[in-house]
């Protein structure tokens, strides 16, 4: 049977084909392309559905980060018209580098665009734009709107009768900055620079520098709280990962029942906890440890945002220190121990070193978690518990400054990238486990 | 864990001492969400406990809050309790009118990222899949990239697209946001599935889609479900991206709780926190009666 077999193959000099005549080697490559199709189009339909959801939304912030019409377009609330504003002041900066005198042209100029902008009811919009880079610009540009048709040239002396501020260079440096849609100036912005009259960048004022503080308080609490959670992790993975599994299972409870507890829970919690009238404080007041005129301040600031925070996200460290230690043998230490090290010595030299890429995982995902933080520091985080992230909202909800608010979540989202690709390669996103 | 017999009396201090620690650390990580409990049925509108409570007078507990949890933002709360105020209550109570809307957006939203992730995640675990890592980082990114940057970006493409203030919006962006968990979950299960059961199936002439439905389905079912029910959470807790693209009458509970924290901050939250813990110990047994079931099924048996 062998014999023939050899015979066979040794009689067919020419290629391998399949029954139907393609040559082997084709057709493997033909249903191995088929068999990829297959798999990529089970993939299909969520990868759409996410480029619509998430891939475009990201992609719009970022747009919106470098793009801000308001200073070159209206758009009208009902019919969707736009119609392009301040269209003779940018005409006269086209024609005049940076650091020109204002002259009569250039206030001529303004008058007209702003005759337009009343006709739009835009005057509001267009100083709002300003208003980003100088605060007060608002106002300036409703009240000489309202009177720009009655006026009459020489318009620079009109203008200045009006309001000083229009002869201020820094005005028109800020709006020669805002005459083009497209701008750095918002990420500038949001690491504390600014441009000066004639174009350069320096430094904001210092008691105007806000976000590369908040940047660096951000980092500074989010390494805070990832030492925390890996201090309060390591001996409680510890214990469940030596205990047999019917009492671990049954601890486990305590670390997967906060993980799948709502986060407003979470964080009303800890304010019923650690408020001045709260829990914590009266039973320290009730035992006599405190004094009732001293109770202390545990909430709204950076104390409560620690806390909370180190709560919240605990379980995300125990559970990638735990499936790391639970295949640990412990005839490794034992072999130590009778070797003659100290049971301090074989912890440091034979088990620690075995936890190490459990205590990476664990870091780096609570680290990613912790510094994109929201709802925590916004309600228990008082004035000096805010992140970086309460600051975007505050932009989107309450300055209703879009561009810088999209700046500063970029700048947060480059960094939350590169730490996520970190993890991806350390240690694999299909690692990622929940309970 | 228990020390050898040899074991130095330091040795034995230093276990003692370890016990305790981890005991003080499991308090630490529970106590928290048990505490509104007692604290959900106070008689005053105190975030603490009274002396009442505290000594079991049965006139310092009450179920006040419950109640107002039910009368908030009714027509006529102090009618006789019968059918018509119930009727009046499920109109018109603010929390009955935003638990509906949790569980309605919770719902799609869930079986939206359920169906499509499950799809992809049987892709996914197929070896022939191209671009897997890439393809795998994109879909888990909602997981890791904070809410706000998401809910930032939903705010500006939803304002553009003029889905802002629909359900579809809202309902569609929580969907993203369970789709990492059904991921994570589905493939979890499909680790170690052995292939040579659907090409058996397909030997014996079931077609894909029966194969699907008789062979697969059911062994994967634990992890779909488990993904579901994380997803569903994902949803029922979400507040960020509600703030920020829902309309102003589109309620939800962590919304109603966000508002009542901020704002004026009663014992009803309380109430409503412990319903809550409540549904999360009755989902977390759920999820583990279907590990379980799920490893049993596989034949990964605990040591």
């Amino acid at each position: 049977m062998a014999d023939a077999t050899a015979d066979i193959i040794q009689s067919q000099p020419q290629k391998l084909t399949t029954k139907d005549g393609k040559p082997l080697k084709a057709a493997l490559a033909a249903s191995q392309s088929r068999a990829k199709r297959k798999a990529f189009f089970l993939v299909l339909p969520l990868l759409a559905f996410m480029v619509l959801t998430f891939v475009m939304p990201i992609v719009q912030m970022l747009h919106q980060s470098v793009y801000n019409p308001g200073f070159t377009i209206h758009e009208d609330v009902i019919s969707k018209e736009q119609t392009p504003i301040m269209v003779n002041l940018r005409d006269w900066f086209d024609e005049n580098p940076r650091g020109t005198e204002p002259d009569e042209t250039a206030y001529a100029a303004i008058v007209q665009d702003l005759i337009v902008l009343r006709e739009l009811r835009a005057q509001g919009q267009a100083g709002t734009r300003i208003n980003y880079e100088r605060s007060g610009s608002r106002s300036l540009f409703t009240k000489s709107a309202r009177r720009a048709p009655r006026m009459e040239a020489p318009f620079k002396q009109a203008l200045l009768e009006i309001d000083e501020e229009w002869g201020d260079p820094e005005l028109w440096a800020a709006m020669r900055d805002a005459s083009s849609a497209y701008t750095p100036n918002f990420y500038l912005a949001a690491i504390d620079l600014t441009r000066t009259d004639d174009g350069s960048v320096e430094r904001v004022n210092e008691n105007r520098a806000l976000y590369v503080n908040l940047f660096q308080r951000t980092l500074f609490l989010s390494v805070l709280i990832t030492f925390l959670t890996f201090v309060l992790a390591y001996p409680i993975a510890h214990l469940l990962a030596t205990l047999p599994l019917r009492y671990s299972n049954l601890l486990m409870i305590f670390v997967l029942l906060p993980f799948w507890t709502s986060l407003l829970v979470r964080t009303t919690s800890w304010m019923v906890l650690l408020q001045s009238q709260g829990v914590l404080n009266d039973a320290m007041v009730g035992t006599g440890i405190l004094a009732d005129e001293n109770r202390i301040q545990m909430m709204y600031n950076q104390t409560g945002t620690i806390v909370a925070m180190t709560h919240i996200l605990l379980p995300f460290m125990v559970l990638p220190l735990y499936s790391v230690m639970r295949p640990i043998n412990p005839s490794y230490v034992r072999a130590a121990r009778s070797l003659g090290a100290t049971s301090w010595t074989a912890f440091r030299r034979i088990y620690f070193p075995q936890t190490v890429p459990g205590i990476g995982a664990g870091a780096l995902l609570v680290f990613i978690l912790a510094v994109g933080y929201y709802i925590t520091p916004a309600l228990v985080g008082g004035a000096d518990g805010q992140l970086i992230s309460n600051l975007i909202a505050f932009h989107m909800q309450k300055s209703l400054n879009w561009s810088l608010a999209a700046a500063l979540a970029s700048i947060l989202l480059a960094g939350i990238l590169i730490l996520y690709w970190l993890y991806d390669r350390l240690i694999g996103i299909d690692n990622l486990k929940l309970g | 864990m228990a020390l050898p017999k040899h074991a130095s009396l330091l040795e034995r201090i230093w276990h003692k001492t370890y016990l305790v620690i981890c005991g003080l650390i499991f308090l630490f990580l529970i106590s928290p969400i048990l505490i509104v409990i007692p604290l959900s049925f106070n008689a005053e509108p105190y975030f603490t406990f009274t002396e009442k409570m505290l000594s079991f007078d049965p006139t310092g507990f009450s179920t006040r809050w419950y109640d107002l949890l039910l009368t908030f933002g009714m027509t006529e709360p102090d009618a006789p309790r019968d059918g018509s105020w119930w009727a009046d209550a499920w109109a018109n109570s603010n929390w009955i009118g935003a638990a509906k809307n949790s569980v309605i957006i919770g719902f799609f939203s869930t079986l939206l990222a359920t169906v499509l992730g499950t799809l992809a995640a049987l892709g996914l675990s197929r070896p022939e899949m191209p671009f897997r890592r890439a393809i795998m980082a994109i879909l888990i990114s909602p997981m890791i990239v904070p809410i706000i940057i998401t809910a930032t970006g939903l705010f500006f493409f939803y304002s553009k697209t003029g889905l802002a203030n629909s359900y579809l919006g809202i309902i569609m962006a929580h969907a993203t946001l369970g789709i990492p968990f059904v991921i994570i979950t589905v493939t979890a299960t499909l680790v170690g599935f052995d292939h040579s059961l659907t090409r058996a199936a397909a030997n014996l002439g079931a077609t894909p889609t029966k194969t699907f439905f008789t062979i697969i389905m059911p062994l994967i079912l634990p992890g779909v479900i488990s993904g579901a029910l994380f997803a569903f959470v994902t949803s029922f807790d979400e507040v960020v991206v509600v703030l920020f693209v829902a309309a102003h009458d589109q309620q939800t509970i962590p919304r109603q709780m966000w508002n009542g924290i901020r704002e004026q901050i009663s014992p009803a939250i309380l109430s409503v926190a412990t319903i809550l813990v409540i549904i999360s110990i009755a989902l977390l047994t759920t999820v583990e009666v279907l590990r379980r079931r799920g490893e049993r099924l596989r034949g990964i048996s605990p040591q």
